[in-house]
């Protein structure tokens, strides 16, 4: 089932959690909104779900009109972060709970429920429990539960608010692999929300990223890495440095020095130059380079974490250095970036105005 | 001697070490006797003493005596009239304060500050002066009273009356008992049911009144209680006709006025039976609670 959203805004109070935002998401695809609190990724999964309406804008399902449609009749599944389990009922019955509200005529006999109830538990992988109350239930189980209890009412879009948000590192990690693999086993159109990129990058088809209530960039896990269209996503997914350089000439300049990176094309006036921290060659002399002092140096696990104070302003980076390399504080380092992006800073300099003659 | 003496003074020097250290949230046992006493020596007085002097002061001539007070036509009728405004004010009372505590726990609307004030009020208001509103609202000088009684329907001084004064002043319990336990509950479990298809209907019936049947069951037995036991607010809209208006709080106040001291403690500890019966229920149901609570409770 194909989901597009189509200008969307959604306020509260005057407030506006979501700007007209516009997204395709294409059939079968598991597809992650990421990004900080506050960013209208869990706004945008409710909207599609019908928990909440569009202030304006349209929502579909396919070719058909949803977003005036009750959650009810969009048929979707929907999975909470703190699993919203019926405590009273057991395994079984709340995963059977969907069919059992059925209306008289599309509603299952009793045994078929209990059938489907029990296949659905093989599925996620807690056949045998049955009978047990949610309280008797890990927290890694009841989101399987939650789960299993979404999909058995076929859905058409299956829809998951932070699934793993509340469990340990371990128990995500195993679930994360877990759901990529009933993805690809059931072929659900999958929308999750999350705020760990590690998640969304290692799970998702596509990564939609999100910020104050706008689409940043949306993408493969691979172009959102290596590829950022904004100095947003640059400084949200992996880690980043920045520094604020000048453009001239087709050249890219650290105060008064040109640092040997080639920007023809790029307009004359300041910007800011993001790089990997990782990312770097280091140099010997300095004939065109980004050279520091080292204000501070980490040994963490594999490699070594190295802030050098750059240039009269001494702006701090942030650099990883192989363990080897010594990095005493106060001494010198130079470096080069090997893959690099420049934000222009607009409007500051009129980085893409004409220049005044 | 001088090896003992030493054992003695390192034995003093652990049990004041022993003091130092005791559990930082307890009392010395000084002051926990002290306080145990005071507390108890206190619901003597107040509580314990007065029931025993009820049943006391009925029985006094003797089981007899007190077994014919109570089967009197008049008490008859009043124990008659008593379970009937219960049976009748409970149910209402239930539906109103659940359907309350749904919307002000469950959606955000204006006004919702006001109306948990208006569910508060016939707490802060003395059940006299509730009395008196309907006396205002029905009585002879007022507009509705005189169109009711065209139309064969008499409030005041009849039982009608009685029962929506009681209503007034039982409405808050279940309301208040269920408003913060729905807050506590969220929205989430409602938002799951309708999300795998459940009607509103579906979700209250299955979801929502599980996860409050016990909070519920609680404040019905309090709003049982007060139903059978209100006096103010009754009292002034009964018009006291024997065997017709009399509750038994009324018929208790009747008898004592007559010098009918036996008479009026019997009954009196009839009413008195009918608390200790819902506070053994209550007692019974929070320890189910409790335990039900533990177990489910939100993780």
């Amino acid at each position: 089932m194909d989901v597009r959203i189509d200008n969307v805004r959604k306020e509260f109070d005057r407030f506006a959690a979501l700007n007209d935002v516009s997204l395709d998401i294409r059939s079968g695809e598991l597809i992650a909104l990421l990004g900080p609190s506050g960013s209208g990724k869990t706004t945008l999964l409710r909207l599609i779900a019908g928990l909440d309406f569009p202030t304006s804008g349209a929502i579909y399902f396919g070719d058909e009109e949803a977003s005036r449609k009750t959650v009810q009749e969009r048929n979707i599944g929907f999975v909470f972060q703190h699993y919203a389990l019926f405590r009273h009922m057991t395994v079984a019955e709340n995963i059977g709970f969907g069919l059992k509200v059925r209306p008289s005529a599309t509603r299952p006999p009793r045994s078929e429920i209990r059938r489907r109830a029990s296949e659905l538990l093989d599925l996620v992988q807690l056949s045998g429990l049955e009978g047990r109350y949610p309280s008797q239930l890990s927290g890694g189980q009841r989101q399987r539960v939650a789960l299993a209890r979404a999909l058995a009412i076929e859905p058409r879009v299956l829809l998951l608010d932070e699934p793993f948000g509340a469990l340990d590192a371990q128990v995500r990690r195993e679930l994360r692999r877990w759901l990529r693999e009933i993805h690809d086993s059931t072929g659900h159109t999958t929308v999750f929300v999350t705020h760990d990129q590690e998640e969304a990058l290692e799970l998702a088809d596509r990564v939609v990223v999100m910020s104050q209530g706008g689409i940043e960039q949306v993408g493969t896990p691979d172009q959102i890495y290596d590829d950022p269209t904004s100095p947003f996503v640059y400084g949200f997914i992996g880690d980043s440095s920045e520094l604020p350089v000048k453009v001239e000439n087709g050249q890219v300049w650290l105060e008064d020095r040109a640092i040997g990176l080639d920007a023809s094309g790029v307009s004359d006036g300041e910007a800011l130059l993001y790089f990997r921290p990782h990312d770097i060659e280091l140099l010997d002399g300095c004939g065109g380079c980004v050279a520091g002092t080292v204000a501070a140096s980490r040994r963490v696990a594999g490699m070594r974490r190295v802030e050098l104070e750059v240039g009269g302003s001494r702006h701090r980076v942030e650099l990883e250095l192989p363990t080897e390399q010594a990095a005493a504080e106060k001494s010198r380092i130079a470096f080069r970036p090997k893959r690099w992006k420049l934000f222009p800073i607009a409007g500051r300099s009129g980085a893409h105005l004409p220049r005044a003659a | 001697m001088a090896s003992s003496a030493t054992t003695l003074r390192m034995a003093g020097a652990r049990n004041a070490s022993a003091v130092r250290f005791r559990d930082p949230t307890s009392e010395l046992p000084v002051a926990k006797w002290v306080l145990i006493s005071i507390a108890l020596v206190f619901l003597a007085m107040v509580l314990f003493l007065p029931l025993f002097a009820v049943f006391s002061e009925a029985l006094r001539r003797g089981w007899q005596v007190a077994f014919t007070a109570i089967s009197e036509p008049d008490a008859i009728a009043a124990v008659k009239l008593t379970l009937l405004i219960a049976a009748i004010a409970v149910p209402l009372n239930c539906i109103f304060g659940v359907a309350a505590a749904w919307a002000i726990a469950k959606f955000e609307f204006k006004g919702k500050t006001f109306l948990t004030t208006l569910i508060d009020l016939p707490f802060s208001v003395s059940p006299v002066i509730a009395g008196l509103v309907y006396i205002l609202l029905f009585g002879t000088g007022s507009f509705l009273g005189p169109l009711l009684n065209s139309w064969g329907l008499q409030v005041l001084f009849a039982v009608p009356g009685v029962v929506l004064a009681t209503i007034f002043v039982t409405f808050p319990f279940v309301a208040r008992e269920l408003i913060p336990l729905m807050q506590d509950q969220g929205t989430g479990d409602e938002e799951a049911a309708i999300s795998l298809g459940a009607s509103g209907w579906q979700a209250f019936w299955y979801v929502t009144l599980p996860n409050i049947k016990w909070g519920l069951l609680y404040g019905v037995l309090l709003c049982n209680a007060r139903a059978m036991g209100e006096f103010g607010a009754v009292s002034v809209v009964s018009g006291r006709l024997r065997g017709e208006t009399i509750t038994m709080p009324l018929q208790v106040e009747i008898l004592y006025n007559e010098y009918n001291f036996v008479a009026a403690f019997a009954v009196a500890s009839l009413l008195a039976l009918l608390a200790l019966v819902t506070l053994v229920l209550k007692a019974l149901l929070e320890r189910v609670y409790g335990r039900d609570h533990a177990a489910t409770a939100r993780h």
